[in-house]
């Protein structure tokens, strides 16, 4: 392969990984906001996506399209459950507390996983078929078309609706304080759920369209969650379209530095560049100091 | 339009209302003062549905509304400026304001909701210069303003407040007192907690004196302010 051709495969490995940790990084924003919560249990959204998927898909043998959707909808009942009854329950617990909570639970969803899934790999078939493309001397699996349009898709709606929304904001009100956003009438526990809801959903998108490139075992998520934390703060901790933007660079420099540099050094350059940045600037690449200020992290 | 009766409201373990019984006539001004720890802010949220209280009625408008969830009491007119501003701070000072009117913010409303802006922005213009700062960076004075502003979105006929003037320079109490009085004229009813006693009782028709938990004395504000005990304890002659 010449240099040419290696420069556009790993922009493109890059690109799809980058896009699953701007969905990772995208959900921590989402319960960041309406909580102040950083759920380090995220990552287990992503690996319930691929496996529940794989479980629909290998063993009932219910068609691709339809089993995406039921997976979808029972991650994000195992966000709803995992709110009301690790989280709700808490309502007097300093930020900290809760924050460990979400450690336990990530560590009591691996369990559960490998109980049922066991230690091993599944693999999934890619969502059309069809051979890989090639373009510009790169192979391009159209699996990769898939993961960056939906996740480009959800990072749009996601926007519309903190930005535009009522409802939107008003979840974000609840993180930045409770009590005046219950005085405007918001019923904060509803919207905590909400929030815990999408995130489960967004990390389920995640899991399922990437399992047919990457794989997907049981204890996927702490690595995961890493990455997409690196690209929340990264962005601007509660910036969506930072966590987004941030999310493609640590997966593009993640897979050159895997090309270039060895594979063995790729997770430690997204984290020295996390170090650094936070030296340079702690409000992130798009945080403003100003807000940076008024936050409790 | 609104009357306390009997209301025991516990802060904790701490009994923070004892048997408080008060009155307030629609288009009234009535003041509650009292020191730090008498239970003002507590009674106010007792109101608002934010505290529940362990025995006694709220009644407005003939309802008793003292078991309503918070965002039913909104609903129904009554709006509270917190103690203490209270601020979405990360948010712009427009986005504020519209979070002020969550419970009817939808398509039907929105010339509603654009109207009651630019009457805001009347009340105070400084904010249509703020709309897009965050809240949290502005001066207390502005602060303040928003928060009432804020509170005056969700459409009250009765409006609590809790200290506005808490921590303000004498220029801005004068200022958010000026539009307080203002809101009066124009027909809301107004429920007023304060430790500025003076500027209060000046303001009020009526006056409660809180002291821990329980009302101390009661009367007209002329009075109050002739009151011997007030004079000396809250008046400082």
């Amino acid at each position: 392969m010449d240099l040419q051709s290696q420069i556009v495969q790993y922009l493109v490995t890059g690109l799809t990984l980058g896009s699953i940790y701007a969905m990772v990084g995208l959900g921590f924003t989402i319960i960041y906001n309406a909580t102040g919560i950083i759920n380090l249990a995220q990552g287990e959204f992503v690996m319930f996506g691929g496996l529940i998927m794989v479980f629909l898909t290998a063993t009932l043998r219910i068609p691709m399209f339809l089993a995406f959707f039921i997976t979808l909808a029972l991650v994000t009942v195992i966000g709803i459950i995992y709110e009301r009854v690790f989280i709700n329950p808490l309502k007097q617990t300093s930020l900290i507390t809760l924050i460990i909570v979400t450690v336990a639970v990530s560590i009591f969803f691996r369990g559960i996983a490998m109980f049922i899934w066991g230690k091993n790999p599944y693999s999934l078939p890619p969502f059309s078929s069809g051979k890989p493309i090639m373009f510009a001397g790169a192979a391009i699996l159209p699996q990769i078309f898939w993961v960056l349009g939906l996740s480009l898709l959800t990072v749009i709606l996601m926007n519309l609706f903190f930005n535009r929304t009522i409802t939107g904001k008003a979840m974000s009100a609840c993180a930045g304080n409770r009590l005046a956003a219950s005085l405007m009438g918001i019923n904060v526990s509803k919207m905590i759920l909400l929030s815990f809801a999408l995130s489960a959903t967004l990390g389920a998108i995640a899991g399922a369209s990437i399992t047919p490139i990457a794989l997907m075992e049981y204890d996927r998520g702490p690595l995961l969650a890493l990455k997409g934390f690196c690209a929340a703060v990264l962005g601007g901790l509660g910036l969506g379209t930072g966590a987004v933007v941030a999310g493609f660079i640590i997966g593009i420099i993640e897979s050159f530095s895997a090309g270039f540099i060895s594979s063995g050094f790729k997770d430690a350059i997204a984290l020295i560049i996390l170090i650094l940045v936070l030296f340079i600037k702690p409000s992130g690449i798009f945080g403003s100091e100003e807000v940076g200020k008024v936050k409790q992290f | 339009m609104l009357k306390l009766e009997g209301i025991t409201t516990f802060y904790g373990t701490i009994q923070a209302l004892k048997n408080i019984s008060i009155k307030v006539g629609a288009g009234d001004i009535v003041t509650i003062i009292g020191a730090n720890g008498a239970g003002k802010t507590t009674l106010l949220k007792t109101v608002s549905g934010v505290i529940q209280s362990a025995g006694g009625a709220v009644w407005y408008q003939g309802t008793n509304i003292v078991h309503f969830s918070a965002a039913k009491i909104v609903s129904m007119g009554i709006s509270q400026v917190p103690e203490g501003r209270q601020l979405f701070s990360h948010l712009t000072v427009l986005d504020n304001l519209h979070l002020g009117a969550y419970l009817y913010h939808n398509r039907k409303f929105k010339d509603e909701i654009e109207e009651k802006l630019d009457w805001i922005f009347t009340l105070f213009p400084i904010l249509r210069k703020r709309a897009k700062q965050l809240a949290g960076t502005m001066s207390g004075g502005e602060q303040q303003m928003v928060a009432i502003a804020r509170a005056l979105m969700s459409r009250p006929k009765l409006l609590l407040l809790d200290e506005p003037s808490m921590g303000l320079a004498p220029l801005f109490v004068h200022e958010i007192f000026k539009v307080i009085r203002r809101l009066n004229d124009q027909g809301t009813t107004i429920l007023l907690v304060e430790q500025n006693a003076r500027a209060a009782l000046q303001i009020a028709r009526y006056g409660y004196v809180l002291e821990t938990g329980t009302v101390a004395l009661e009367g007209l504000s002329q009075e109050l302010l002739a009151d011997k005990k007030v004079r000396q304890a809250y008046l400082g002659k």
